[in-house]
């Protein structure tokens, strides 16, 4: 039995919608909100003009640090003449194509991969070339190529290479350190209970030193271990920590009724953490699992603290030089520019990712 | 307690699972005590009693999703203990369908249906699609096999959860409380895919407050109370004819 609806529906009151609308609704909604709307006006006004002045209108790009000195407005002399030492530092001048060629294939491999549909064995396979070719184009030493020290890597690759590993090597040992944590054989969850609470308990800063000054004392005679891997392993570790608390988080907040269902299925615990659990809790923690990643991605700038020369380093020793002093804005403005542009991509990818794992109508 | 004879009703064969003068505690608290109960295969119990009885925890415990702490349960001849190093092996037997369905929601139903024959039973993914169709068409939803369960109604997550379970070929089916969780109208659909199972002469035990269903299905209705086995009697004498006082009560406020 159908039942005939009239369409009874008019359209809203003009002042409701459209540009007023919107106007009345997001900016003087209120009368705070209408105070806060004019005084940010304000300040706007004020602030943007001068901005713009001193960035576009009277600065310089293209000059010596003398020139600058002379002018009112920015001098982005500063990063455009020095840009190849702020980007490679000390790694030979005339082999800096190699870590350019290094961060494309970088960059382009993680543009390609952005789409977890396309994530295939093959995919792996080509991922395996590309660090080899990567590291090989680092390091030299086979193919013709002048062997670099790692002692001279610096500036961009650094940084990328330090968060880079970080993060891959981080996510899957923070997940392991979590699942111990719930691990019902106690000398396990003891470990990582320990682990955990530990590393937490001591800034980032201390496990760098510890990795640079004091583990080296601990080898035997003449054994050394590669000072930028050692900063990486801290990094690493440190980050793992986090990671595991954020899983764990989402561990708990799943549904008890998960668990028994694999397990009444029969399934291993490996296969019921695999296949129902885990897909389902670091879902949940995309948010702050990702947060924890940007603020490691930061965190890479630290390594200034063992005398490794990460972008920001390089940027640093830029200003020391008495030509630069005093262009200390414009030099990390760009500086700041690299690190918002990664940071936003991470922030933006993380976003589509969990859009796309929204699965339709929660139960 | 009282309890009437039930392994002398059936003589012939060895129970599908045996619960021996088995205790559990929660900390202190002694939530089931001094359970016995033998089941045959085929045999379809009922089991029912007032809330926080101990009737979810005692069948919990056949599949060892609660551990007991004293006696024995022997389910399809292994016994269930600490030290029992694939329990996995006595779960797959051990189809389970909970109050709140508990299906997958990342997968597809099919999905849910497939996981336990292709991980478990290593069964080739396209013969398991073929049995989680087969058993979507016995339970009524093969159109819905694609959806995700968040997309379907109540009563079909239920009707879903019990396909999950039968895709694994299980020797013995736990139903916990299956339609308490249903809105009224979706009950029914649940009951007769229950009653379809317990035709083809499925081994069932089944916690529940549906009388009715218990008058058609089952072979034997178990009455629990504080943790203890109250009464056990076959269907019709214990609706007409409840022995025990705690019983008589119970049934006096549900029916």
């Amino acid at each position: 039995m159908s039942v005939q609806v009239e369409n009874k529906a008019i359209k809203p009151p003009l002042t409701n919608i459209g540009v007023i609308g919107w106007i009345r609704h997001n900016l003087f909604n209120g009368y705070l909100n209408s105070l806060a709307t004019i005084l940010i006006f304000i300040l706007l006004i004020q602030l943007v003009p001068q901005f713009v002045q001193w960035a576009f209108i009277d600065s310089v790009w293209f000059t010596s640090g003398k020139e600058c000195h002379q002018v009112e407005g920015a001098c982005w002399s500063v990063v455009t003449q020095n840009i190849r030492f702020n980007i490679f530092g000390y790694y030979p001048y005339e082999h800096q194509w190699r870590p350019l060629v290094a961060m494309i294939i970088l960059v382009s491999m993680l543009i390609y991969s952005r789409d977890w549909k396309k994530w295939s064995r093959k995919l792996g396979y080509t991922w395996l070339v590309a660090l080899f070719s990567m590291g090989v184009l680092m390091k030299g030493g086979l193919f013709g190529l002048v062997s670099v020290e790692s002692t001279k890597w610096s500036g961009l690759p650094l940084t990328l290479l330090l968060s880079f590993f970080g993060i891959l090597a981080s996510y899957p040992l923070g997940v392991v350190l979590a699942l111990g944590r719930q691990s019902r054989l106690p000398i396990i969850k003891a470990f990582c209970v320990v682990y955990i609470e530990l590393i937490r308990g001591v800034p980032l800063i201390t496990l760098l030193f510890m990795s640079s000054v004091m583990f080296p004392l601990f080898l035997p005679e003449g054994v050394t271990i590669d000072k930028v891997l050692r900063a990486q392993t801290a990094i690493i570790l440190f980050t793992a920590a986090y990671i595991a608390e954020v899983v764990r988080g989402g561990l708990q907040a799943l549904d008890k009724g998960q668990y028994e269902a694999a397990e009444s299925l029969g399934l291993t615990y490996w296969q019921k953490m695999r296949l129902i659990i885990l897909p389902q809790a670091l879902k949940i923690v995309i948010p702050p699992t990702v947060g924890i990643l940007i603020s490691a991605f930061k965190d890479t700038s630290l390594v200034v603290i063992i005398a490794l020369y990460d972008i920001l380093n390089t940027t640093k020793s830029i200003l020391n030089v008495p030509e630069w002093t005093g262009f200390s804005t414009e030099a990390y403005l760009f500086v700041a520019a690299i690190y918002y542009f990664c940071c936003y991509s991470m922030s933006r990818y993380s976003k589509k990712i969990e859009k796309e794992l929204e699965y339709k109508a929660d139960t | 307690m009282k309890t009437t004879q039930s392994a002398e009703e059936k003589p012939n064969g060895q129970p599908i699972i045996e619960i021996i003068e088995m205790h559990k505690w929660y900390d202190e608290f002694h939530v089931l005590k001094d359970i016995n109960l033998q089941v045959q295969p085929q045999e379809k119990i009922v089991v029912c009693g007032p809330s926080g009885s101990g009737k979810s925890t005692m069948i919990r415990c056949i599949n060892r999703l609660e551990e007991h702490q004293r006696g024995k349960i022997i389910v399809n001849g292994t016994e269930l203990t600490r030290d029992l190093k694939n329990i996995e092996k006595v779960r797959a037997e051990v189809g389970m369908v909970f109050q709140h369905f508990n299906l997958f929601p990342h997968l597809t139903i099919l999905d849910n249906l497939t996981l336990g024959p292709i991980w478990v039973r290593k069964m080739p993914k396209k013969e398991a699609e073929e049995l989680a169709m087969h058993y979507l068409e016995i339970v009524r939803i093969p159109e819905q096999a694609n959806k995700y369960p968040g997309q379907v109604s109540g009563g079909q997550q239920q009707r879903v959860a019990i396909a999950r379970s039968l895709c694994m070929k299980p020797k013995i089916m736990l139903f916990d409380e299956p339609t308490s969780a249903l809105d009224p109208e979706m009950i029914k659909e649940v009951l007769d895919v229950m009653v379809d199972l317990a035709k083809e002469g499925m081994t069932m035990i089944v916690v529940t407050h549906e009388m009715g269903f218990a008058k058609t299905v089952a072979d034997r209705v178990i009455f629990m109370d504080f943790g203890e086995i109250v009464e056990e009697n076959e269907p019709n004498a214990f609706f007409d004819n409840p022995q025990h006082e705690r019983t008589q009560l119970f049934l006096s406020q549900i029916l």
